[in-house]
This record gives C-alpha cells, structure tokens and sequence, in this order.
C-alpha cells in the first residue's frame, strides 16, 4: 500500500483554516525563518480519509477477534467510555486552569474524579495512597522505583540494589537502573521465587525486591508471606508489578499482603483501549510509609468538601508528568470501575481466571503443558514436539486469531501464553481450541507448510534482518 | 562447528590470533551461530585501551544483544571497518574477513583456552 | 455481568470441564489468611447512570471560557476527522504491534509520523514517540549523557520550567549535574550558554538544552550555541513547538544533535493534562542510542513492503538492565492522531495554522500594551505568545477576569520568582479579533478598579 507521501499532490490541500493576514516572512526577520516548507503530504480531506481506513483494514484488534495474547490482558474495551472521555467538559479543559489563584473551582470536576479515582484504587489494592501520574505501566515502575530510592535515601540507609526475579518483565531491570539502583537476579525455580535463594541474595544493601504475582508462568507466589517476613527484616521494600492483576480483584489485595509499591496498568486490567501501543496509564500506589515521597502535585478535599491541588510535601520526589497523568485514560478508567462496581471486578478475575482454566484444559491434549494445575488468568504450554512456537503463532494469524505471546518467560521452551481474559465466551474458547488442534495437525502432517505461514494475511512474514541492516526508517532514508 | 587450532580463546566466546606484540581479536563461530544474523557491531575507536576481560563493545542481531570482552589488555591500533556496512562478514567468515580489531598488547594475557579447551566448553 | 458472555449453563459446563465446583475454588492457591479485609467498592452502575454522572462531573469544570492559556500546550482546532479516522476500533482496540502480518496499519502509521515529524524537524531519524515533552527531553539528555561519557547537563531557564522540573526529579538518583543557566528578561542568554559549555580544550558536558520559541514566547536562532558544543565535544539539544515549526528556522537547520517536542498542539485535546505525546528526533549518527520503538520498512518473502519494529537489541526486552530506556511502548494513538492531523493540515495549513496565531499574538499585544502600564518584557521576536509585563500582580488579574469568562494568559511568577507581574498570552487561530477586543476590554476595566481602589491585588 502507497504511503501518504506517495499519494501528496502538490498544491492540493484538505483542512485548510483561513488565510492568515499577515504571513511569516512579514512578521519575523529571515534569519529566524525555515529556508523550505515542510514536506508534509498535500492530499484532500477524502485522500485522507481513504488511507487511513485502508491502513485500519490492514490491522488486528479486539473488535475484531479474540486476542489472546499472554500478560497483555487485551479485554473488551466497552464503547461508552470514548463517550465519556470524549465530553468537552474534559476535553477542553485546560491543565494550568487548576493552577490559577482562586480558580481551583474551575476545575472540579476533574479534580474530584481524580481523588475519587485515587481511593477507588486504595480500595481495590489495600495500599495507603495513590498517584494517578504516572503515564504508562514502565513510567509507574520509574516512580516505584524513585519512591523507593527516596524512602531509604530518608531514613539514612545506604542502600544500592534492586533484587529482580529472572522472569521477570524486562521493563524492570530497566526501571531500577533508571532510578541508580544496581540489579541483581534472582533464580525462579519453575517460575516460583524460593524464599532461600532470597535469603542467599538478601543483605543490608538490598533496597527492595520486584515482584509479578501471579508470575509469569501464571502462578501464584504461594510463599509470599515468608518472603515479606526475609525482606522487613533488613528495611527492604517490596515491589508489587501490577501487569497480572486481573487476576486478583477482590481476591486478594496486595496491601494486605505486604506490598510496599504496586503500579497498575489501567489499560489492562480497568479495560482502556490499548491503542495501538499506548497511550496507557500506570498509577503507583503506596504503603503508609511511602506516602510522604509520593509526587507533586497531590489532590486534596478542603473542609467545605471542593477539592484543590496540594504541592505542600516536602519530602516529595517533585514532578513526574507535566500535570496529573494521562487524565483522559484515568477517566475512561474510574468509568470502568464506576460501572463494574465490587461484584463486577470480582467476576472480571473469576471469569478471566475460568477462562484460563477451560482454555488451558481445552489445549491440554493439543500442546505440551509444563505445570499440570490450576493456574490464573493466563498459562503458558509449549509446541509440541518438532514444533516451533513461531510457526503456530504465525499459523494462527491465517486463522483470523491474534498469536499468543511467544518465547516468553523464557524459562519455558518453545513457549506459548494465553491470556484469553474474561470477555470471551466460550464459543470463542472452544474454536481458538479446534483451530489451534488443527494447526498442530497440519504442522505434524507437514512442517515446512505451517514454517512458511501465514499465507493470507497483508502481508506475510518479514525480513527483520534486512530491516535492522538496511535501516530505512523514514521515506527519505530509502 | 569450526574451532581452528591456530587461534586462542576465552569462555566469553571470543578468539584472539596472538602475533608477536599484535593481537586481533573477533567472535567465534559457535558464537555468531547463536546470535543468529548480526546486523550491527559497535568496537572501541582506535587508541582506545583496553583490559583484559572488560567490556570493549557489542555485537547485535534482530533479537539478542551481546557484550564483546577483551581477551588481552593493549590499545587498539585498528578497527574492521568493513563491519559497519556488512555486519554479515561476521556470520560469514567469523575468523578472516569477519575480523573485529587489531591491539598492540601491554602484556601477555593469561587464562586463555586452546582450541580443545574451547570445543570442551561449547560442548557444556 | 457487564462484558461478560457467560451464561448459567456455559459456566457451569467450564467449571466441571476445569474441574472444580464453584468459581471461588479457582483460587485455591490463595490462602485465607490473604484474602480482603474488605472490597468496599461501589456497587456496579448501568452504563446510563455511569455516564450521567460523568456528564454532572464534566458540567462542573469551566470550559466555556475564552482562554489565552498556553504556556507549551495550546488550544488548536482539531479536524473532525481525526477523531472519526483515529476512532476506529482497529487502531484503537489493537496492542503493541508484535504480529507484524497482521499490524500494518499500526506499523505503517509509524513509519509515516516518523518521516512526517523528521521532515518537519529537519532531522534524519524519528522514533515511534514517547510520553510527552517532558519525558522526550530527559531521554534526550540520557542519549547524550551516554554517547559522551560525561554527566554534566547545561540547560537554560527558559525551557518550560514544567519540563525542567521533571528533569530534575528523574535524574535526582543519577549522580548528573544540572546546571540552569538564567534568562535576561526572557530571552535565552547564549552567550552565558556557552560560557557554561566552556571554552578551550577538555569540555566535560554532555549537552545543551534549549528551547524555540522559548518559555517566553521567544523565538532565536541557536546555530552559533550549537557550534560550540560541538567544540567542546557535547551536543546541542532543541525541544520545539511543532505548530510553529512550520514557519521557524529547523532543528536541523540550526545543527541539532537531537529536537524533541511536545506534539500535544497537533491533534490531541488539552484534557486536563493528557495523553499527550513526546516527539523524539536525531541525527542517524545517533540512532542507535534512541529509546523506545523504531519502525522500519522491509520487505516479505513474497518481496512485498511492509514494516516491522526494528534496532530492537536497544530496548528492555532484549538488553533488560542495560537498555537505552525502560520505555516499553509509545504514545501509538497519540501519534497516530498527530499523523492524520499533518496529514489534513498539509503544509499550507500548517503554516497557516502558525501564522494565525502569530497574528493574533501581534494584535492582542498591540491591544494590550496600550492599556496605561502595560508593555512588553521585552523587544525580542516572538511567535504565538507573548509575555506582558503588567503594573499589577498577574495572579490576581488573572483569578479577576477568568471569573468574568475570560483567562486572560498564564502568571509567569506560578514558576519564575520575581515576576509575579508578568503574564503570558497565548493565541491560535481560534482567537479572533472580537475575542481579543474584548480582552483589551476587561483587562482595561480591570487595571482601572485595582488603580482607583488605590492599591494592587
């Protein structure tokens, strides 16, 4: 398919304002000037409109089909949330109106949903506060992380690492260093942390342990509490990654737990689109001890009930997001939860969970499955024998379905994780089932057929060696 | 899997040709064979000095990423500048054209492999 | 349940083919001892009482006044059809493009705001965005922190003081000094700038970061600063405007190692904050210490193009603690929207999009400056913004007119001490002379109360 820029005609234009009075060149000396225009495309407002619907055709999402793809939790996006965001009450609403002197009640609105957001999120979690700042999951792991750098560097301790499990995601090891902390791995045996090799790691350097509960294999961290008791007794803090919580509403609240530090992904778990690769949001909340660190600015409620922003915490670790997050997300979010209500979240985890399970056993005799038991709300299972996991992904995109993560956690091998979430009905469950028992029949009939899969798709499968060779990374680069 | 006896090795998987007061230094063939296809490798600038064992550079490929170890300590007297457009030689001939750098040594490095050595450890 | 297709019997037919009796046993692997305290949610609403309530939420903030707000983040006019092209389900409902057969539409859209934003920044390489301009200027200080090996960062003041306090909070643990080199009068002193670079042999900063227009709505020419840093062997970092853009002398024009932005002022609405988009460029000599997603074209093995994520072995999934950064997605939806705005203003529009404002910017100055006490901070060329220095607290004239349905700029003493009594005033093309008659209007009556009260606010 044409690029935009193949398509521009010069001289041709679509959503032109009016021709301004004066143009540049009378109002500024040519030194301060570009020498050309741009070379933006020159297209009509139909041109446009027909690229941009062909690309969409050329794209895979929810609305379309099922999505399984493991620790991305890609659930239905409910419509009336576009609605919601899409209010000129917010839309319009400029961020600096809230730091005006005396025209805090300008806002209201916006800052009530915010500090209810906050609280409906303490609740969910059993943490002590929120910061709804932080603009995406690995942003909420950056501030985890500053958080924790500010508490000990408080209390005077001198305290350099970061203790990550080898399944980790890699956005962890990456956080940790951003905020001056050295990593150290720890091993997982089949996925699970042994609290003995924390201790073999743990000393009076260790600032914190990062954690993902359920893990990556799906798993519940059945030793957390002895984990908790290791890490308390040397000051250290515990990171809870929040990428799998849609496992846990209403079944566990990793406050109670003894979580320092959780970020959250609103758009995975509180069902905001995903929207191509972001925007998202990652609220970070805190146990007690932490909250004085938590970034400016603060939302506070005032004696006579309105609410304003509150920059008066000394120790905090300042400004993180230009305002106060991704407000049109966290937004869409507090819908979602105002909607679900407790009942509703509750059953979003034990139907993500069930359909995990009834997928899982559905597969059972299809794929290889390295843990035989109950698991949350994704699994992961291997290619069978003489298999590739790459080649049924890939066949699956022939079918019409999103692949499953592959190759990830990388302790598994010929690795395929489902996370169907628990939008899907089981008609959707049972023909990913037979599609995929299909797949693995053809590849055993055949191997080479299902290695150069997919063939329907726009196009088929890519030269990534070439790409990152040849480096052609806009139109002017070919 | 090709490990010549002419050359000498570190448990990193880099080959080192000792010649004289000159070394040059590359990856070895187990080495690119698991990294898959190369597509970019960055090396230290010539009169850069270097320590046995410490980081020199990286090699990449579409899905790894690999650090490059110094196998001696000397200074780099030459680079292969070929690598920066056809980071393939280093699939392709990982002990001649594929060749990473040329260092005059400060001194004798210790702990290397020898050819059997090395085909020991690859076979772990 | 909302969203949730189970019936009765299907439920009942998944749990015995799971093999337990109830949902509940699902989670056996969580002991007593940690379940809730309690889960004091609300109880669910429908979708109509949800949205009545965000529309009484939405009724309560105050949009339906004239604004001259800018200060890095404007009120543009967005073509519908961005929202109609970028509200299909198909760009919106897909994730990260990890199935590139099936993620062309996604991937394509990226490599064309990637060529779109390099044109329009004069640079050679784009990446796929990162969070916002903020954000683009602290990556943008690490890509240079870490090709030069040296810790020192001089920026000026009159980068958004926004931007430069995240700055500030991210590199807090980092052992990198921050050196803030001070306007005069809002203009950027180049000459202070580079005495901070130093001078002679053995520089030992990383970079310079300067903003055009600046903080102050000052526009200046940064060639000469970015030819001493390179001198001293540091590099020259720009964030732009992208509007102005347009008309501006370029990033790459002017020598930019690296030009970052905030790309909110192409497409995306002001929403209280966010999502925005941070636009992140440099030269190809630096593209291999970019953060974040890159796409690139290639082709297939039938020879078709099509584009793919590519320079991957930089990113957290691959390198893990020593990746470039920890980003793992982008701003996609935001950028696709800045994509289809480009894309519909074309560079007439945009230019004219610029221009307007500029225009307006000399009106509202010109209308302004002739109240008693009212002038300029200073003779400097601007653009769409201007700074007015005022005989009265800004604050207090501001909180005066915004209650009459008029925010008449933004108090610069909000983040600059000592200038309480200058205001920034912002315009686009959806001011119109009325609206800034009117402005001159109330600030005027405004000025006379607080004169004949005899004091200031």
């Amino acid at each position: 398919m044409n690029t935009l820029f193949a398509d521009s005609r010069p001289g041709r234009t679509g959503a032109l304002p009016r021709r301004p009075e004066l143009r540049a060149a009378d109002m500024l000396p040519p030194s301060l000037l570009r020498k050309d225009r741009p070379r933006l495309p020159e297209l009509s407002e139909l041109d446009v409109v027909r690229h941009f619907t062909r690309l969409s055709q050329r794209n895979y999402s929810v609305d379309a089909n099922c999505y399984p793809l493991g620790s991305c939790t890609m659930k239905y996006n409910p419509k009336f949330m576009e609605y919601v965001a899409s209010l000129p009450g917010f839309t319009a609403l400029h961020p600096l109106m809230a730091q005006l002197r005396g025209a805090g009640h300008y806002t209201q609105g916006a800052l009530q949903i915010l500090w209810e957001m906050e609280r409906l999120l303490c609740e969910i979690t059993g943490m002590a506060a929120f910061t709804l700042q932080p603009m995406a999951g690995a942003h909420g792991e950056f501030t985890g992380a500053m958080l924790i750098a500010a508490y000990h560097r408080d209390r005077g301790n001198k305290k350099n690492k970061i203790l990550i499990p080898d399944s980790a995601h890699g956005t962890n090891p990456a956080s940790a260093t951003l905020a001056g902390f050295e990593v150290v791995n720890i091993p997982s045996r089949d996925g699970i942390l042994d609290p003995d090799d924390l201790e073999a790691a743990l000393d009076d350097t260790v600032a914190a342990l990062m954690m993902t509960c359920p893990n990556t294999l799906g798993l519940f961290e059945n030793r957390l509490p002895a984990l908790v008791e290791k890490l308390r007794r040397v000051d250290a803090l515990l990171y809870y990654d929040g990428a799998n919580m849609n496992a846990i509403l209403g079944k566990m609240r990793v406050g109670d737990a003894g979580f320092d530090v959780v970020h959250l992904n609103l758009h995975k778990t509180f069902g905001t689109p995903h929207g191509g690769g972001g925007p998202g949001a990652g609220p970070v909340g805190v146990s007690a001890r932490l909250e004085p660190f938590l970034p400016v600015s603060r939302v506070a409620r005032q004696q006579d009930g309105s609410f304003c922003l509150d920059y008066d915490h000394p120790k905090s670790i300042g400004y993180i997001a230009p305002f106060y997050g991704n407000f049109a997300v966290v937004l869409k979010a507090y819908a979602y939860i105002l909607r679900l209500g407790r009942e509703g979240l509750r059953r979003a985890s034990e139907y993500a969970v069930l359909n995990a399970n009834y997928l899982r056993k559905r597969l059972e005799t299809i794929l290889d499955m390295p843990c035989q038991r109950l698991c949350m709300h994704e699994f992961v299972a291997s290619a069978p024998q003489g298999l590739r996991a790459l080649d049924i992904a890939k066949a699956m995109l022939d079918g019409q379905v999103h692949a499953p993560t592959v190759y990830f956690p990388l302790i598994v091998p010929e690795c395929l994780m489902f996370e169907p979430t628990e939008t899907e009905s089981k008609q959707t469950l049972d023909a990913l089932a037979e599609l995929l028992d299909e797949i693995v029949r053809r590849g055993q009939a055949s191997p080479d057929d299902l290695a150069h899969a997919p063939y329907h798709t726009p196009v088929r499968r890519l030269d990534e060696t070439l790409a990152a060779r040849s480096m052609v990374l806009t139109e002017d680069m070919a | 899997m090709n490990i010549p006896a002419t050359v000498s090795y570190t448990d990193t998987h880099e080959w080192v040709r000792l010649d004289g007061n000159d070394a040059v230094i590359g990856i070895t063939d187990y080495a690119q064979h698991s990294l898959g296809d190369i597509t970019y490798v960055e090396l230290p600038a010539v009169g850069d000095t270097l320590t046995q064992g410490a980081e020199m550079g990286t090699v990449e490929s579409v899905k790894a990423a690999s650090d490059l170890f110094s196998p001696v300590s000397g200074t780099v007297t030459a680079i292969n500048e070929k690598l920066a457009d056809h980071p393939e030689l280093v699939n392709q001939a990982p002990y001649e054209d594929g060749w990473m750098l040329r260092v005059a040594l400060s001194g004798r490095p210790s702990g290397l492999l020898d050819a059997a050595g090395y085909e020991k450890l690859c076979q772990e | 349940m909302p969203y949730i297709p189970h019936t009765e019997e299907e439920t009942r037919a998944m749990l015995d083919c799971v093999g337990v009796r109830t949902l509940d046993d699902l989670f056996a692997d969580i002991a007593p001892s940690m379940r809730p305290q309690h889960f004091d949610v609300p109880k669910g609403q429908s979708e109509m009482e949800v949205c009545a309530r965000l529309e009484a939420l939405a009724a309560r903030n105050h949009t339906n006044v004239v604004s001259f707000l800018g200060a890095g983040f404007y009120d543009h006019h967005i073509p519908r059809a961005v929202d109609a092209l970028t509200g299909r389900g198909e760009f919106f409902t897909a994730y990260t493009p990890y199935q590139p057969e099936v993620s062309q539409g996604t991937l394509q859209a990226i490599f064309e705001f990637q060529t779109a934003i390099c044109r329009l920044l004069d640079m050679e390489c784009a990446n796929a965005s990162v969070y916002d301009g903020g954000s683009a200027l602290f990556e943008a200080g690490m890509m240079a922190i870490r090709v030069t090996k040296r810790r020192r960062l001089v920026v000026d003041e009159a980068v958004n003081p926004i931007w430069r306090t995240m700055l500030a909070s991210y590199t807090r643990n980092l052992q990198l000094e921050l050196v803030t080199v001070p306007h005069r009068n809002g203009v950027s002193d180049q000459a202070a700038l580079k005495a901070a670079l130093g001078s002679g042999a053995g520089g030992e900063c990383a970079a310079v970061i300067v903003q055009n227009p600046n903080f102050f709505g000052v526009i200046d020419d940064y060639t000469d600063l970015f030819a001493h840093a390179r001198g001293q062997g540091a590099l020259g970092i720009i964030s732009v405007y992208p509007v102005m853009q347009s008309v501006l002398k370029t990033p790459g024009d002017m020598g930019a190692d690296i030009a970052v932005a905030d790309g909110q002022a192409l497409g995306m609405p002001l929403s209280f904050g966010g999502p925005y988009l941070g636009l992140m460029t440099c030269t190809k000599a630096l593209i291999r210490q970019m953060p974040g997603r890159i796409v690139g074209r290639t082709s297939d093995v039938d020879g078709r193009p099509g584009y793919v994520l590519t320079l991957q072995a930089r990113e957290q999934h691959i390198r893990r603690a020593k990746a470039t950064s920890n980003i793992c997605s982008n701003q996609a939806l935001c950028a696709l929207r800045s994509l289809v705005h480009l894309s519909l203003l074309g560079p007439e529009g945009l230019t004219r999009s610029a221009e307007l404002g500029m225009n307006s910017a000399r009106y509202a100055a010109e209308r302004l400056c002739a109240l008693p006490g009212v002038s300029t901070l200073n003779d400097a060329p601007f653009g769409n913004e201007v700074a007015l220095k005022l005989p009265v607290d800004a604050y207090g004239l501001a909180d005066a007119l915004t209650r009459q349905g008029y925010v008449p700029g933004f108090p610069v003493g909000r983040y600059y001490s000592g200038m309480d009594n200058v205001l920034l005033v912002a315009c686009t093309e959806k001011h119109s002379r009325e609206h800034i008659g009117m402005l001159a209007e109330l600030m005027g009556a405004a000025l006379r109360a607080q004169t004949t009260k005899g004091g200031l606010l």
